[in-house]
């Protein structure tokens, strides 16, 4: 059956012995970095991986699905405080603490609970299109960050929330080890993201956004499938906050305003829309740009709108899109 | 007379002060090709918009193998069996001619969303067995050539044929085709005739007909609906509908306008 196997390998992730390679590499790169870099280097990765996972949930939502949400720092928020809640406010008998299950649970219930907020906004969402929905979403952003400003008890008011130090075991997780459950999280959720983007509940995201009119009469729920989008992108903003919170230790209402709305927005439109490894390339650069422009600091908005309008104009498919034409040019090479 | 497959009744839809269809009744058997055919806005498209759930018409039922079909959404409509292309083409216009027909076979997934997300082996091996169907069907149509191509990049003629595929790769019992052969060259459309001919007999499908070019709908149609201005004005064989006065006065009207 000389057919059967052209499909088998069609669903390959990872085709030929180059791509392996270069994966192994890679992982085993991340996993031995700690050992020779600074702390500061293991902090920003960190914070690359928090912002891969956000990152790859929304591009899912807003590439994929063709549905914008400008207020992605409202499901990063929830994710969070549900986590230092969680964390906090549980009474968790000293065994549970001891063994990390304090911290584990805390991460589920960040997804669930971010998954849920996403489905209830998914479903007005269902009767909006365009820019209202944007305006609807960013709405939900800047909602989110006012409660949470102004309801002292949840969210520890101006002294902010201070999370416990995670246990597991002997151990304390400091830098290092947050740093490992960070990238461990990041590489499962981007195998669920590619897994899900190449089946059929991919296909479906993808119809809806080219035309869902074609999308419905070939059979695929509308109301099924963009709320699902909502759920599954806010439960990675939520698992991605919660990860954040866990590395800051310290949680205020600052973090989750509208320009980390924006933030995470230009993230993917930089990186390339519809991309998974676009996702991951605009949530890295982004998260090392600010740092290195820190001088800059009050123009960033600015520059991130800038740069928008301009990949936009010249490279719709981001960064990612431009990778891959360089690609094409050098296998095409010497023509 | 057997059970029709499709059955409309006094079917009434009206826009603002248009009406777009005024009280049609309309029985298709098992198996039955037939066509509609009429001047621009006599109603057709809309026809089909009412029996795909699009539209929600405001009088009349329809019913498919005895059971109502109104008020169900179109993704459910899908789910009972009946496909459909577009006038105006409705493919994925940046994914490829076989991701096209994939979504075809998307009604036939029976693994849910975890089992996607992880890959699992039973999402895995469904995803073979659509594979293996949709790639049936573009060795059916002769689209293996550009299984791999963006359907965006595509000439007219063949995004039409891919469209017609992919309708096909939803194993419908009914096919609702709205005007397949507007923008084919002429050894296309003689083409397309030999294909819709193939689906009906081949695969035993009941196919609906709208069709501009009447030379194509005469030679391939059991019989034809003629409407005009949301009425229906003769019901019959190629040769009967062509004597009737009233058509040819709808026919000859439009050709005065223009
Ligand atoms: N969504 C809509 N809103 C308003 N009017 C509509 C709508 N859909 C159809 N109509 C009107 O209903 C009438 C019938 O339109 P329809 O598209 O069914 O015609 P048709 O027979 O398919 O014509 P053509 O041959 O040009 O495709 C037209 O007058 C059209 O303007
Ligand atoms: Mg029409």
């Amino acid at each position: 059956m000389e057919l059967r196997e052209r499909y088998e390998e069609d669903l390959f992730l990872v085709r030929g012995a180059l791509a392996w390679t270069a994966l192994i590499a890679f992982c085993a790169a991340l996993l031995l970095l700690p050992r020779a870099a600074p702390g500061y280097l293991l902090f920003t990765l960190s914070l690359i991986a928090v912002n891969s996972i956000i990152a790859v949930g929304l591009n899912l939502l807003v590439g994929y699905t063709g549905q914008i949400s400008l207020g992605h720092a409202g499901f990063v928020a929830i994710g969070a405080y549900t986590a230092g809640l969680v964390m906090t406010k549980v009474p968790w008998p000293e065994p549970l603490m001891a063994w990390g299950v304090s911290w584990l649970a805390a991460l589920s219930a960040a997804g669930l609970v971010a998954a849920a907020f996403g489905f209830l906004v998914g479903v007005p969402a269902l009767r909006l299109t365009g820019p209202y929905l944007t305006i609807a979403t960013l709405g939900f952003g800047i909602a989110i960050h006012q409660v949470l400003t102004n309801w002292d008890r949840l969210s520890g008011g101006r002294t902010g929330l201070f999370l416990p130090k995670l246990l597991f075991g002997p151990w304390r997780l400091g830098e290092r080890q947050l740093y490992y459950v960070a990238i461990i999280l990041a590489g499962l959720l981007v195998w669920v993201a590619f897994n899900l983007v190449r089946s059929h509940v991919g296909r479906a995201f993808v119809a809806i956004r080219d035309s869902d009119i074609a999308a419905e009469v070939m059979g695929v729920n509308l109301t099924v499938y963009k709320t699902l989008a909502f759920a599954v992108s806010a439960a990675y903003a939520g698992i991605g906050g919660a990860m954040l919170a866990f590395i800051l230790g310290y949680l205020e209402p600052q973090l989750f305003t509208l320009f980390e709305s924006i933030y995470y927005f230009s993230m993917i439109v930089i990186g390339g829309l519809g991309t998974v490894p676009g996702s991951i390339l605009g949530a890295a650069l982004l998260t090392v740009l600010p740092q290195q422009l820190a001088a800059l600091k009050q123009w960033l908005p600015l520059v991130y709108g800038g740069t928008i309008v301009l990949v936009m104009a010249i490279e719709p498919r981001g960064l990612y899109g431009r990778w891959m034409k360089i690609k094409l040019w050098f296998k095409a090479w010497p023509f | 007379m057997p059970l029709p497959l499709l059955d409309i009744n006094e079917l009434t839809i009206s826009f603002g002060g248009i009406t777009a269809l005024s009280d049609i009744h309309l029985q298709v058997s098992p198996g039955a090709l037939i066509s509609v055919i009429g001047p621009n806005g006599a109603g057709k498209t809309t026809l089909f918009n009412c029996i795909c759930g699009l539209y929600r018409p405001d009088r009349g039922t329809v019913r498919f193998h005895g059971e109502p079909l109104l008020g169900f959404k179109p993704d459910a409509v899908a789910r009972r069996g009946i496909a459909r292309t577009f006038q105006n083409i409705e493919l994925f216009l940046r994914m490829t001619v076989i991701e096209n027909l994939l979504l075809g076979r998307h009604l036939h997934f029976r693994a849910g969303f975890f089992d996607a997300a992880a890959g699992s082996p039973r999402w895995r091996r469904e995803e073979i067995r659509h594979r293996e169907v949709a790639e049936r069907i573009l060795d059916f149509l002769d689209l293996q050539a550009v299984r791999d191509r963006r359907v965006g990049d595509l000439p007219l003629g063949r995004q039409r044929l891919v469209e017609l595929a992919r309708a096909l790769a939803t194993e419908p019992k009914l096919l609702l085709l709205d005007e397949p052969s507007s923008g084919m060259t002429a050894e296309e459309k003689d083409d397309l005739v030999f294909r819709i001919r193939d689906i009906r007999e081949e695969m035993g499908v009941t196919v609906m007909l709208v069709e501009h070019d009447l030379k194509l709908v005469m030679g391939i149609s059991d019989w034809i609906t003629v409407l005009d201005h949301g009425l229906k004005i003769a019901q019959g064989t190629a040769a009967e509908v062509q004597a009737d006065p009233d058509v040819i006065k709808a026919y000859l009207g439009e050709t005065a306008i223009y």
